[in-house]
């Protein structure tokens, strides 16, 4: 009896085209550091990781296949981080 | 089927195996329960004497006892046994493990050896706690939130401490993975969320908060460690670091933290009032959407506790409103059980009288929460006895009544039999008045003026703290009574399989003691979870029930 | 939802899907765990930008960007084993798994000349040069070896794991019909994959 796994497969060649993009990304955030652009250039770096993310995350580990519920709960948690960082902010970068 | 219980052979979980190994070994959530009951209620007899021993030094301005540095690791112990060791894991890990599958209509949680190794975990973070009173320059004195830069200079046994509350972590971390998957996956059929009871809601809630919340101060106790091992500048400000850093990083786990450890308590009121009213919970939506929206809200007030340290005034101002805004879902709560109470019919038995005890110390907990909570206020009563006397009211008066009362609603179910429901109710009485003699006094000294975390103190406090210490040999008593009553009861009468008349399936489909896997055959749900139309008939015509 | 099948003689049923619930709630706690390392990363770059800066340039991005093509790479194999089961190619399955973990030793093999470089000229945490860095660079450097050390050691579990997996594999516990712990083991090592997305650029991009 098959077990409850969605069972969707990503194949071979797909896989393979996720990862490709992964390597161009990595490659445009190391070329893209040698520009000075000044406080972008943080905002850049994480834009580009983030994507990289995304791709890891919906492909690699089959989130775009999973029930809206999973996919809530890992957006869910990322949002929650990115508050509790602007929350914290709301001190240092107002801080006299 | 007909069950009749006397053809089937009734083997109760006890029964099924014997012997100390088994225990240790077991899978059984039941048995883990009572693991954890036994240790964790020990830990909490452990602390409590610490308490009495503060109150003892603190009856008289001056020494009394103790030094100030032994006073200071006296009462740092007392608060890492509280919180790590009793008031966090205690209601989830006892009667979340006890209840819970029970109430889903389950046989088990969904990782039941993950569940042991939880229980493992507590104990070796206790023994990790303890062993501190055992080598070196003693217990940490830093007080329980091991605030920098005291906390990376001191020279007491800091690093095992922290260590101990980081494996502590790990295991309330998988307690709380273990309730999220069971609850998702574990009901039984016809169980749908809105027909499940709030104390596996309330449960649901904390398992949030303990599953994001916690790993937050794991690795900021971790980086303590680091700090003191190789004098890097995270937090010491002679070395470059901030100190109010470890204060953010800190409190963005314990503020949440004190959502582990009152929503499960309050799930434990929503459960026991209708029981003892025979009437549904009022307003059961609101009180699911309440705990979730105080589990969600909770993760972004912990600045809240940092008025003081020298925070930016838009952070002061941010947290002080969103502070605010988390106190309205618990006054809803408070306002749907008191609405319960109204035209129901009343049964004072004791596990309601510790259930209308919270309602009224946790009221007024969350009232004097404003007053810290406000930035005005706070700062005359920020570290005075007035924040200790509010969150003892919500911990103790709160969380830790319905503890007691939640020993006195499963006791019958736990282990067949009934105690004395009279010293019962003494008992009670006798912890309600010594409660209150203890902590009503904290919150004038603290208007007054008093400090916290001082063991000498001006003249003018004195006549408060003689009226508290005096409270706290009244709970003593209350304590060793209710103590004493509950070993007796498990030399008392046989109790019936659901002798308070609940409609919840841990009563209605379970025997006192249970079965190894709980029920006989998988109950299907038809009914709301507080469905008490009619409940004499439906009693009448589910097995357990006669 | 399937049902579960309660009797009388309790069956146990497995519940794949539960199993794979638990994990990700596992990888949100992994993901808090690194999040308060990177919490305070912000806060003293925001303090110390220019320290932070410097302190990057002492890294090498060579090497970075090695180790970040490997796990990224590793990230790929343990992707296509999972295609691969579900294909019923279990050999290709066990090789490719192998593979990972290979991957995962070369990764720490970098890691591990590219901090004995730092500790043969004392840029360890309480070695002398170490002492004498101004406090932004300490807390930059700290940083970098708390961090990229806690992920190595995550690392290490994710090899072990992935090891008793392909163990699994070969005597056929893991199959086409039953691989949740493989994809258990792959959402893991995906996580440690992307914790290192995030690390490269912080330390090793000079920004």
């Amino acid at each position: 009896m098959s077990e409850d796994h969605n069972g969707h497969v990503v194949d071979y060649k797909f896989n393979i085209l996720v990862w490709i993009d992964l390597l161009i990304f990595t490659i445009i955030t190391i070329e893209v550091a040698q520009f000075d652009l000044q406080d972008l250039t943080v905002i850049m770096a994480l834009l580009v990781a983030s994507v990289k993310t995304f791709l890891v995350g919906s492909y690699f580990m089959h989130l775009k296949f999973e029930n809206k519920f999973m996919q809530a709960i890992v957006i869910g948690v990322a949002v929650l981080f990115v508050l509790v960082l602007i929350l914290l902010f709301s001190d240092y970068l107002f801080f006299k | 089927m007909t069950s009749i219980p006397t053809q089937r052979e009734y083997v109760n979980f006890f029964q099924v195996k014997k012997g100390f190994l088994s225990w240790i070994t077991t899978h059984d959530h039941k048995r883990i329960a009572l693991l954890y009951f036994y240790t964790v209620c020990t830990f909490f007899v452990v602390a409590f004497i610490l308490g009495l021993l503060m109150r003892l030094e603190l009856i008289a301005p001056g020494k009394t006892l103790f030094e100030a540095q032994t006073y200071n690791q006296i009462f740092t112990l007392h608060g890492v046994i509280m919180i790590f060791l009793f008031i966090i894991p205690g209601i989830p890990a006892i009667f979340g493990n006890f209840a819970l599958p029970m109430m889903l209509g389950a046989p088990d949680v969904s990782f039941p050896r993950v569940n042991l190794l939880s229980w493992y975990l507590y104990m070796i973070g206790g023994a990790l706690a303890l062993s501190t009173l055992l080598y070196g320059d003693g217990p940490a004195d830093t007080g329980w939130t091991f605030y920098a830069p005291y906390s990376v200079r001191t020279g007491t046994n800091v690093t095992v401490a922290v260590l101990a509350a980081f494996v502590l972590g790990f295991s309330s971390i998988l307690t709380g993975l273990n309730f999220l998957v069971t609850i998702h996956r574990m009901r039984a059929p016809g169980m749908t969320w809105f027909k499940m009871p709030l104390f596996p809601w309330a449960l649901y809630a904390t398992s949030w908060i303990q599953v994001l919340a916690t790993p937050v101060v794991g690795i900021t106790l971790l980086m303590i460690v680091a700090e003191r091992q190789f004098g890097i500048g995270l937090f010491d400000p002679s070395l470059g670091g901030d100190p109010v850093l470890y204060q953010h990083l800190f409190w963005i786990y314990s503020h949440p933290a004190v959502y582990i450890m009152v929503l499960p308590a309050m799930g434990l009121v929503s459960e026991t009032i209708p029981v003892f009213v025979k009437k549904s919970i009022f307003g059961y939506k609101v009180i699911v959407y309440s705990s979730l929206a105080i589990a969600f809200i909770g993760y972004f007030v912990w600045g809240h506790h940092m008025y003081t340290s020298g925070m930016s005034s838009a952070a002061r101002i941010i947290f002080s409103v969103l502070t605010f805004i988390v106190a309205i879902p618990s006054a809803v709560k408070v306002f749907n059980w008191v609405s319960t109470l109204y035209k129901g019919s009343i049964d004072i038995k004791t596990p309601l009288l510790y259930s209308l005890a919270f309602i009224f110390q946790f009221t007024i907990g969350g009232l004097t929460g404003l007053v810290v909570g406000a930035l005005a206020t706070d700062i005359h009563v920020h570290d005075t006895y007035f924040v200790v006397g509010h969150f003892h009211y919500v911990m103790f008066g709160g969380t830790g009544f319905a503890f007691i009362g939640a020993i006195h609603y499963y006791f019958p179910k736990i282990w067949g039999r009934m105690y004395n429901i009279k010293w019962a109710n003494i008992g009670f009485t006798f912890l309600f008045i010594g409660f209150n003699l203890v902590y009503f006094p904290m919150l004038v000294l603290g208007i007054m003026g008093m400090p916290r975390r001082y063991y000498d103190y001006l003249p003018e406090f004195t006549t408060p703290n003689v009226i508290s210490t005096i409270g706290s040999w009244v709970m003593a008593l209350g304590l060793i009574i209710v103590i004493v009553n509950l070993i007796n009861g498990h030399k008392g009468a046989k109790a019936s399989n659901n002798p308070w008349g609940s409609v919840t399936l841990d009563w209605t489909h379970t025997d006192s003691p249970p079965t190894l896997y709980n029920f006989d055959e998988t109950p299907v749900v038809t009914r709301g979870p507080y469905d008490y139309k009619n409940y004499e008939e439906y009693l009448s015509e589910t097995s357990k029930n006669r | 939802m399937s049902t579960p099948s309660i009797t009388h003689e309790h069956s146990e049923h497995f519940d794949a899907y539960g199993k794979k619930l638990g994990m990700w709630l596992f990888l949100f706690t992994e993901v808090l765990l690194f999040g308060g390392l990177f919490i305070v990363y912000a806060t003293y770059r925001f303090l110390n930008h220019d320290a932070f800066h410097q302190g990057s340039a002492e890294l090498n991005l060579v090497v970075g960007a090695i180790n970040t093509a490997i796990l990224l790479t590793s990230s790929l194999t343990v992707a296509l084993s999972i295609t691969a089961i579900q294909k019923g190619d279990s050999k290709k399955a066990f090789n490719l798994i192998i593979i990972t973990i290979i991957f995962a030793l070369a990764f720490l093999v970098n890691k591990y000349f590219e901090w004995y470089a730092k500790y043969e000229h004392g840029l360890f945490p309480g070695m002398e040069h170490f002492k004498e860095l101004s406090h932004g660079e300490s807390q930059f450097f700290f940083l970098y070896f708390f961090m990229t050390g806690l992920h190595a050691i995550h690392v290490i579990v994710g090899a072990v794991l992935l090891g008793v997996i392909a163990y699994l594999i070969k005597k056929g516990t893991v199959n086409k019909d039953r691989y949740i712990y493989l994809e258990n083991g792959g959402l893991y090592w995906h996580l440690v994959d992307v914790i290192w997305i995030y690390l490269f650029p912080l330390f090793y991009l000079i920004i």
